[in-house]
């Protein structure tokens, strides 16, 4: 049974794969609100002198399950004067952009399993950036959707502020990326990620003790890329569409339990796409600096086998990147409570007299940079 | 008022400006200490003069009470009903002593008044019911050993 079950799976590597980077993908997604509600409220009260949540089990881990079983049993109200279809469809219309925004990022590089070569990406889409770019617009309309459908004036200030902001930094965001397309020559986000291993190498020379990251060539693309990552998910400093103090709650606010925990969901879902977008942009995707060398260092003295020195190198790869992934999600945490909320005249401001015509900038000198390196 | 405050270029770059900001976040976050209490396990200590909860002092098991009326008549909040009645030994003593806690609003008067050291104002600040509850005389004199 079990060796007719293993020589079925060694015979579709790719769907068996398919079925485990899935599983993993969708565990971590799906794990990160909680977790993230944790962390945050956490790290928050820490960095305000309070402890937080720590009387749910271990360190108050299990407070997030707590919550959920709140959100359950809490009455599932639709109030009288909401638009009813459309009032339930936009939490989820508000959840499945978040969540598909990373199948096309690579959390691993292209393994070789029995001679079959599988890319640790949900989907190996060349046209990844344009995937990212369109995906990442339609989370407009989950909330566009609620704060309608909610027929409350507050909601409607909430979603019209929510999508003026969107369509300012999506802009500055296609044309930070479009520099660093320039720069990679590649729209595919697994090739973008190869080539940024290595030492750091500008103009053909090398800079050492730095990996090769895009993070140290294009820094005012990730600035822009990273501010407008801020905005399109809706966090401080940019977090107007919700204003608790002008708009009450804003686009979410006539929801309550477990659809109001989704937009909570979603809002995660989107840090984390964004967290792996950084990474796979700006801080080497997977590659792991010096992960390399220490396995090596570790081999001479322990003797693995070769199989087994690969799939450890693969697995601190795979490490490295969640790694970098939840750094910059403790990154939003600490601007979240760094930083005020910006006026609306300001936001716009930045988004489109600052952030777009620098970006354009950027495009420029990249492309002249590039021309002069080549000829 | 407004004040107009001057910003040199680098605070109006912003930038450097949130890294700072950054960096006093992370300084609380890791080095800050917690100022709050736990509170079940932890409790503050409040000073020896707090006017908590009352209660009535008693000397060999008996109120130092008499009954003499001055702390109703003192206290502004006209929360203290006592029924005088005469002991076998013709002293005078209460009957009845009522507290309507919801009515107190723990000025100490009373304790001030008084000239027999009966009615007190203990530590205790933990006063939540269920009910709307007025004080009896016989839950006044237990609450000395909680004090």
């Amino acid at each position: 049974m079990m060796d007719s079950l293993l020589e079925w799976a060694s015979n579709n590597v790719q769907l068996v794969a398919m079925v485990l980077k899935l599983a993993l993908v969708l565990v971590v997604l799906l794990h990160v609100a909680p977790l993230m509600a944790w962390a945050e409220r956490r790290i928050c009260s820490w960095m305000q002198n309070r402890t937080g949540p720590n009387r749910v089990g271990p360190f108050g881990l299990l407070q997030s399950i707590a919550d959920a079983v709140k959100f359950i049993f809490k009455e599932d109200l639709v109030p009288a004067h909401v638009r009813k279809w459309y009032y339930l469809m936009a939490p989820a219309l508000c959840v499945v952009p978040a969540f598909m925004t990373f199948a096309v990022v690579p959390f691993g590089p292209m393994v070789e399993v029995n001679g079959v070569h599988v890319a640790l990406q949900l989907s190996s889409l060349n046209v990844g950036f344009l995937f990212i770019t369109s995906i990442s617009s339609l989370a407009v309309y989950g909330i566009i959707v609620a704060s309608w459908a909610s027929n409350n004036k507050y909601s409607m200030l909430g979603g019209l502020r929510s999508t003026a902001q969107m369509i300012s930094y999506e802009l500055a965001m296609g044309l930070s990326l479009l520099a660093l397309i320039i720069y990679f020559n590649s729209v595919d986000l697994m090739e973008i990620a190869y080539s940024q291993g290595g030492p750091l190498m500008i103009f053909g020379h090398e800079i050492p003790f730095l990996p090769n990251w895009a993070i140290f060539k294009q820094p005012l693309a990730a600035l822009i890329f990273i501010i407008a990552a801020f905005a399109e998910t809706n966090r401080l400093p940019f977090d107007l569409p919700e204003g608790e103090a002008e708009i009450v709650a804003g686009y979410h606010l006539e929801y309550g339990g477990m659809k109001w925990s989704l937009f909570f969901m979603a809002e995660y879902a989107h840090m984390i796409t964004a967290s792996g977008l950084v990474a796979t942009f700006f801080l080497g995707g997977w590659h792991a600096p010096g992960a390399g060398a220490a396995l090596a260092f570790i081999q001479s003295h322990l003797h693995f086998t070769d199989q087994l020195l690969y799939w450890l190198t693969v697995a601190s790869q795979v490490l490295a990147f969640w790694i970098k992934v939840v750094a910059f999600m403790i990154f939003f945490i600490v601007i979240r409570f760094t930083l005020p909320r910006f006026r609306y005249d300001q936001l716009m401001w930045l988004g489109w007299k600052v952030l777009v015509p620098l970006a354009l900038v950027n495009i420029v000198a990249t492309a002249v940079a590039i021309a002069v390196a080549v000829t | 008022m407004l004040i107009k405050r001057e910003h040199g270029f680098l605070q109006r770059f912003y930038l450097l400006e949130i890294l700072t900001g950054c960096l006093i976040t992370m300084k609380q976050w890791f080095f800050g200490k917690n100022i709050t209490y736990q509170y079940p396990e932890q409790r503050r200590q409040y000073s020896p003069r707090y006017r908590g909860q009352h209660y009535i002092k008693t000397v060999n098991n008996v109120e130092n009470c008499t009954a003499c009326m001055l702390c109703p008549t003192v206290c502004p909040a006209d929360c203290i009903h006592i029924e005088a009645g005469e002991r076998a030994d013709k002293e005078k003593y209460p009957v009845k002593f009522e507290i309507d806690i919801l009515r107190c609003c723990f000025c100490g008067f009373c304790e001030e008044a008084c000239p027999k050291d009966a009615i007190k104002l203990s530590n205790i600040y933990e006063m939540a019911d269920y009910e709307r509850r007025v004080y009896d005389k016989d839950f006044l004199l237990i609450q000395r050993a909680k004090k």
